[in-house]
């Protein structure tokens, strides 16, 4: 490295200290117990208290604190939400990360599964269950076991906590699935179903939070909501994680504060590993913004104008495909459809076929296309085709051009292997 | 006054058995694979009796009506849960 | 002998049975065959899919009607002793024991059939669905009763009704295996054509 790109990295490791709450500076910094505890201190829970439980439900929605499982609901609505019920509830921490090319969860789990504890049980007093479910990626199902080992050890909980490995599969992290895994052992989403937070697992009110959320929700219980508004922007406050992937210099997981300008968020990751030419933002869900547009804005979604999703941001080069890039993620997603409806079980792969075809150069049969990307949504049990709908009609409108190459048999992209990671996908 | 009813479907129990196009054409049509496109809003007064039918005959029982202000905003009836 | 003392020394009970009986395997075999016709899609000359499906259900219940007048003439019969317990309980009749069960058996499955069907409403598609599965059961119970309980088939033309209705329940059978076998790819049968009709508040379709 040069001095002038040690400088660069110095400046944007100050500007990051500040937002780094989730994770410790130190990657390999120890993730136990002891550590968590000198960082941050004891949490304090009052659940009998009716004016602590009002206080703090009060202070969660000050900070405006949202979901980070992808529709950024507001936690302090869905906490509040609950409370309406008399039967106890379940809490379940959510950690299946279905999303294939999203890290965050497992990273979060792995650096700072206390965090992540302490908010479940924080959510757990608030709503007066005695119950949690972690449900995690096998990845760091050893990590998240150690961490409640730690914890069982020194008695800091008064609540149950118990442990279950997610299942695999695009659609098992829907919340619905997670309460459905945890219930029946089937992870596929419940269809005309009240909310969770009236009847979920055995009937009874679920409370099922993002681990991430949850782990912000540690932190705001401990500095209130004023400090958690001290980053981010005034509509979306705080910090959050993100999984940088595709074509940058080092792909992986870092803690941004919302409204950081793209691209020191893609700095955070090394920058660009190429020109680049699109963003898919949020998830495999997500939408494609293109470079131009993105790399000056605010990381937020009223600066993106798109959700923001799981947090994950892919940076597609000048070099590759993004019609071959969609055709593949259609396929994938397709395959992960539960096959309870049949609008998504013949419709996606239908639409996968077609994008296969153009994304060779082959004959399409365009209007049936488009046609179907229109039906397919708010006809599924979930949001499942909701997502793809969404996904598909912004990569034709950003790569509208090379959409138009294809149509006539060419393909403009140089790069022969696509960027994205799909499980088991097999490259086009 | 009765409230206007909405047509709700149920499209995991939905088996694209096409009896409910048959019965309300003017409300239902069949995509491509057999399974109901639903047109949105409520159910015209004049249509509510072949709503009706069209709710008892469909042999997976995946049709009901609701009034529409209990909520029933939309056709197909999901959590707002995300991914 | 006057006609009149001929005539009341008939066995009307008797005859009404059997009779009945006939015309009921008839009728089953043809509430059975729409059945699977409902379950298949397939039309009847220019009638709607769903009115399949009703004439399937409107035949059930009727049948249901001659079963009772069936079931009653054997019971009042004077001639055979048989209680009413042997309508429902296998074994229970001391006449024909065997064929009496097979019809109990029968009459006991088409009872839960009926009565699902009824109150489906309240007990959910899937509870339906598994008991009128029930109904492929008690066709063959209803046909082996058939054969056994009298001695009618020496007519030619009972036994052509009865080996007449046994081959339509049978294709009706292949068909359905056929149908379960081919997978559901692609466009299955076109969408019907809207139904012509008239104005919306003429009647025809039950409310």
């Amino acid at each position: 490295m040069n001095p002038t790109e040690l400088f660069n990295q110095r400046a944007s490791d100050e500007a990051t200290s500040r937002t780094r709450r989730l994770l410790a500076p130190d990657p390999w910094a120890s993730a136990g117990l002891a550590t968590h505890l000198k960082d941050h201190g004891a949490l304090e829970h009052h659940p009998t208290s009716e004016r602590w439980r009002m206080g703090m439900l009060g202070e969660i929605e000050r900070a405006g604190l949202v979901g980070h499982g992808g529709a950024a609901f507001p936690t302090g609505q869905k906490l509040r939400a609950i409370l309406d019920h008399r039967r106890k509830p379940f809490v379940i921490a959510n950690g299946t990360e279905g999303e294939p090319a999203s890290m965050k969860d497992r990273v979060l789990l792995a650096r700072a599964p206390h965090l992540v504890f302490d908010g479940a049980a924080l959510a757990a007093s608030l709503v007066g269950a005695d119950e949690i479910f972690i449900v995690v990626h096998h990845d760091v199902r050893e990590s998240v076991d150690l961490a409640l080992a730690e914890r069982r050890e020194a008695r800091l909980d008064r609540v149950r906590f118990r442990v279950m490995t997610a299942a695999d599969g695009f659609v098992a992290g829907e919340a619905s699935a997670v309460v459905n895994w945890v219930g029946r052992g089937v992870p596929i989403p419940l269809g005309k179903a009240p909310r969770m937070t009236e009847r979920g697992l055995g009937g009874r009110p679920t409370l099922v939070h993002n681990v991430e959320t949850l782990a912000h929700l540690a932190l705001v219980a401990r500095h209130g909501a004023e400090w958690f508004r001290e980053v981010g922007t005034a509509e979306e406050p705080g910090t959050m994680l993100v999984t940088l992937a595709g074509s940058v210099v080092s792909p992986g997981v870092f803690e941004v504060a919302i409204g950081t300008r793209m691209s020191d968020v893609l700095d955070l990751a090394g920058g660009p590993s190429a020109p680049i030419q699109a963003l898919l933002i949020g998830g495999y869900f997500g939408t494609w913004v293109p470079a131009p547009v993105a790399l000056s804005a605010p990381f937020s979604t009223a600066g993106l104008g798109v959700g923001l999703g799981a947090g994950l941001i892919v940076a597609l080069s000048t070099t590759g495909c993004g019609v071959r890039e969609t055709a593949r993620l259609v396929r994938y997603l397709a395959s992960q459809s539960a096959g309870q409806c049949g609008p998504c079980s013949f419709g996606l792969p239908a639409i996968a076929e077609q994008l296969e075809f153009l994304a060779h150069g082959m004959p399409v049969r365009f209007d049936d296309l488009t046609r179907w990307v229109t039906e397919i949504e708010g006809r599924g049990a979930c949001g499942h085709p909701d997502g793809v709908a969404r996904h598909i009609r912004s990569a034709l409108d950003v790569f509208g051009d090379e959409v138009s190459e294809h149509l006539e048999g060419r393909c403009s992209a140089s790069e022969r292997r696509a960027s994205l990671t799909i499980p088991m996908g097999e490259p086009l | 006054m009765k409230s206007p009813l909405v047509l709700r479907i149920d499209r995991i129990r939905c088996d694209g058995r096409g009896t409910c196009a048959e019965v309300l054409p003017e409300l239902i049509e069949l995509d491509h694979w057999g399974y109901p496109i639903i047109a949105n809003g409520s159910v015209p007064r004049d249509l509510e009796r072949l709503a009706i039918a069209a709710v008892e005959l469909c042999p997976k029982m995946a049709l009901e009506l609701k009034a529409a202000e209990e909520g029933a905003r939309s056709v197909s009836d999901r959590t707002d849960e995300p991914l | 002998m006057s006609t009149g003392a001929v005539v009341s020394q008939l066995p009307w009970m008797w005859l009404v049975s059997r009779a009945s009986g006939v015309m009921l395997l008839v009728l089953f075999s043809a509430v059975f065959v729409l059945g699977v016709s409902t379950r298949l899609g397939t039309r009847l000359r220019s009638m709607p899919r769903f009115a399949v499906a009703e004439l399937h259900r409107t035949l059930a219940l009727f049948s249901v009607a001659l079963l009772v007048l069936h079931v009653a003439t054997a019971v009042l019969d004077p001639y055979v002793s048989i209680g009413w317990w042997a309508a429902v309980l296998p074994f229970a009749a001391h006449y024909r024991p065997l064929a009496l069960s097979l019809g109990a058996l029968a009459v006991d499955l088409g009872a839960a059939v009926l009565i699902t069907s009824l109150m489906r409403k309240r007990l959910g598609p899937r509870l339906w669905r598994t008991v009128h599965w029930l109904a492929y059961a008690s066709w063959p119970l209803a046909f082996m009763h058939s054969l056994t309980a009298g001695n009618d088939m020496s007519i030619w033309w009972v036994a052509a009704l009865v080996w007449g209705s046994g081959s339509a329940v049978a294709l009706a059978v292949v068909d359905r295996i056929l149908f379960a076998k081919q997978s559901r790819t692609g466009v299955i049968q076109p969408p019907d054509p809207p139904i012509r009709r008239e104005p919306a508040n003429c009647t025809g379709v039950r409310s």
